[in-house]
């Protein structure tokens, strides 16, 4: 054999350094050719895996009611898109949060640790919120929130943390305006007087409405609270008696809601007084909570006859689906804001050459931004810079005989602001 | 003289007094500028302390299970909030039943009384359930061990029964005969109100004597004292801790009817609160003291019921009512400071030497 002369070597080692050199230069060549960069994070899907979306709702425990009608929404938008965004399939879990803020922070910190979740919708209670978005939103993990109304969530005020945070549900700025124009002009009600829960939405919706009520010319004769868990409710109920008010306005949530309806009509003083309750109590499990003293009752909630035609197509979807109707008030809102995380998500990913799907997270939020006349069941959705994107038609319901017989929410407003 | 004062109060003597002091003069400040303000008319405060007692008489009874445990076994029995729950908790399908068949209306009284026995019943099998499993085989286990198995036990049952029953909240039936008042001249009492506090107050009577006068109840003593000589004297130590159960048992299951009767929502949590605010009021008449245990409940259920319109409102604090129950708390350690073994003192066995 002849025997490698320095020479020989020299050349296949050059040859080789060329050709490893070479190689590289044409692989580097093709991933430039595909970058996906996104200042937050990007999401890596591989063919056949889902896209994980998240819904953290209020689905166990005294206000079931209101996260399991949310998620109801979400499913059914998730039916109408072919259950694949993309031809990757849609995936849903759901974590429950207990409509506190224990629960909230909870919940957002299991989503948080899951890198695979893209977006989530949630939460359903103000409360929830509050400490929930800041840690979603620290994991590059966007919310649309269908039925959380607190103003402070998309105040200019609000602070970087939640910039993940929009919403399809409206905000509570317009709420309590609307009962207290109800309360005022329609039943010519002069005094009136307001009970909170102490949690973020029931102290500012009632603060609204106060505001409201005394700049329309009405007197706030007081402005009590009790905790959530209490359940004998007559001491708070004989003081608001002796200011004498013709209306008291509690937007609780159904445990505490159902103590004080049962509990006003024992109270001396309060026996003619109206009861007006909020989007929170809104449900057949505050009927079955309340029980007959709900008769009568006011509620302000979203205006269900102001939706779109395909409100009502919804509607026979949720009752084949479900087999009875929807038990609170933010399913359609629920619904938008899963079609608005779907759409959005069409908008921003990237396929790659292997098939993956690439979304980046700071492009999805911005994308959900700039949501601009969506056309959703709930009205025309455009999200202005700080999270609000509802178009909110808020009316009053009043609550019938029928309806505490048959747990069934009234269909037709009672009174409409426009 | 005054040297010798000077070596006895320490500072913190000095620190203690100014604190209860400023309370006193606190409450008296609030009390005066309520009653002189003339907000609330004598019927009013009739109103508030009719309340007070319902609710008080509740929390005596329940208090009644965690202050026999704790004489008896020298522990907390942290899942008798439990053992509350599941009374009414399972006595509601019963009613349930009793409403939509119109039983219920036809014959009340049958109706309520096999109510309260199905919840009493129930009640006494969780407790005697759980003397036998997570107490008994812990007898001479160091303190702490008991306590944590309690906790671990109460979170067990609510979610055991969250899982059987559902999580959702559950109303009972209105009864018709308990609605309607009986009007005092000016002053009215709700049927129901007076239904709950009567009950309770018989209950508490008969509880009482039986413990004071029948034989089981002085064995019961007895166990309490020593159980050590109890055995030497041939008592059952077992069978005597048993009844205790049963008994604390029977108070919550009947404590929680008239519970439900009072604010007809009942779920898997609802036993937490009143059991927290029993045991409160057991360690404030002074824990193993049964007549301290029902002055103890019905004192913290006034307080909660007055004191945020008598002592709060008079001192110009916006929604008194969302503080209830930091008044209540503070009341207790308040009382812990001053008077550590509580209202009607500890009236268990002298201190071994």
């Amino acid at each position: 054999m002849r025997r490698l002369s320095a020479k020989g070597i020299a050349l296949i080692a050059v040859s080789a350094a060329m050709v490893t050199a070479g190689s590289m230069a044409w692989a580097q060549k093709a991933r430039v050719d595909f970058k996906y960069e996104d200042p937050i994070g990007v999401v890596k899907i591989k063919p056949g895996e889902p896209i994980h979306i998240a819904a953290w709702m209020s689905v166990a425990g005294a206000d079931a009611s209101l996260g399991t009608d949310t998620r109801r929404g979400a499913e059914i938008a998730i039916e109408d898109k072919g259950r694949k965004i993309l031809g990757f399939p849609i995936k849903l879990s759901v974590q429950d949060t207990g409509c506190n803020a224990e629960g909230g922070q909870a919940a957002a910190t299991k989503l948080a640790s899951d890198p695979t979740i893209i977006a989530a919708i949630g939460s359903t209670c103000s409360s929830e919120a509050r400490p929930g978005v800041p840690i979603l939103w620290k994991a590059g993990i966007p919310t649309v929130s269908p039925s959380t109304t607190g103003p402070f969530l998309t105040d200019p005020k609000r602070g970087p943390e939640y910039h993940g945070y929009l919403r399809t549900a409206h905000n509570d700025k317009v709420q309590g305006a609307v009962a207290a124009q109800f309360a005022f002009k329609q039943m010519q009600i002069k005094r009136a007087a307001t009970i909170h829960d102490g949690s973020p939405y029931a102290e500012q919706l009632q603060a609204v409405f106060a505001e409201t009520f005394k700049k329309l010319g009405g007197v706030i004769a007081s402005q009590e609270a009790v905790s959530p868990t209490d359940t004998d409710m007559r001491p708070v109920l004989t003081k608001i008696a002796t200011g004498k008010p013709e209306l008291i306005y509690y937007p609780v949530f159904i445990a505490a809601g159902g103590h004080i309806t049962r509990q006003v009509k024992e109270v001396k003083g309060l026996e003619k007084v109206a009861l007006m309750g909020a989007d929170g109590i809104f449900s057949p499990d505050f009927y079955k909570a309340a029980g007959e003293a709900a008769i009568g009752m006011y509620h302000s909630s979203p205006d269900f006859s102001a939706f779109g035609e395909g409100y009502k197509i919804f509607l026979e979807k949720h009752q084949k689906r479900y087999g009875e109707k929807p038990i609170a008030p933010f399913h359609a809102h629920a619904y938008d804001a899963a079609m608005m995380i779907f759409s959005a998500v069409e908008k921003v990913a990237k396929k790659g050459p292997d098939g993956t799907l690439y979304i980046g997270r700071m492009a999805l939020t911005d994308a959900l931004y700039a949501t601009n006349n969506f056309k959703g069941l709930t009205g025309n959705l455009t999200c202005n810079k700080y999270g609000d994107c509802a178009d909110p038609r808020i009316a009053v319901y009043r609550t019938s005989a029928e309806n505490i017989k048959n747990l069934v929410l009234p269909d037709k407003p009672f009174w409409k602001p426009y | 003289m005054l040297k010798r004062w000077r070596e006895r109060i320490t500072p913190t003597n000095v620190v203690m007094w100014f604190i209860g002091a400023t309370t006193l003069i606190l409450v008296i400040i609030g009390a005066t500028a309520t009653l002189s303000h003339g907000k609330y008319s004598a019927y009013h405060w009739f109103d508030f302390i009719v309340f007070g007692l319902a609710q008080g008489s509740i929390y005596a009874l329940i208090a009644m299970g965690y202050t026999m445990v704790y004489g008896t076994l020298r522990m907390i029995n942290f899942a008798h909030s439990e053992v509350f729950m599941s009374g009414p908790y399972t006595a509601y399908y019963v009613a349930a039943a009793f409403y939509s068949s119109g039983f219920l209306d036809s014959h009340p009284i049958l109706s309520l009384v096999v109510i309260f026995l199905v919840s009493m019943a129930t009640s006494t099998f969780i407790a005697v359930l759980l003397e036998r499993i997570a107490y008994r085989p812990l007898r001479t286990a160091p303190r702490l061990v008991p306590l944590i198995t309690a906790i671990g036990a109460s979170f067990f049952l609510q979610y055991t029964f969250r899982g059987l029953y559902g999580s959702g909240f559950q109303a009972y039936p209105v009864m018709k005969i308990l609605e309607g008042e009986w009007v005092i001249g000016e002053f009215r009492i709700l049927k129901f109100q007076a239904v709950v506090i009567v009950a309770a107050a018989l209950l508490m009577a008969a509880l009482y004597s039986f413990i004071q006068r029948a034989r089981t109840g002085k064995a019961i003593r007895a166990v309490s004292e020593d159980k050590e000589i109890s055995s030497l004297m041939g008592i059952d130590v077992d069978r005597m801790i048993v009844t205790t159960f049963v008994i604390g048992g029977m108070a919550a299951g009947a404590a929680g009817v008239l519970y439900a009767v009072m604010f007809k929502q009942v779920h898997f949590f609802m036993g937490f609160i009143p059991g927290i605010k029993a045991f409160t009021a057991a360690v404030l008449g002074g824990i193993g003291n049964i007549p301290g245990a029902m002055l103890g409940g019905i004192f913290l259920g006034l307080v909660e019921s007055v004191g945020p319109s008598l002592v709060l409102d008079g001192l110009g604090i916006v929604a008194p009512y969302q503080l209830k129950d930091a008044i209540a708390f503070i009341m207790l350690v308040l009382v812990l400071i001053y008077r550590p073994t509580g209202i009607l003192g500890e009236r268990l066995a002298v201190k071994k030497a």
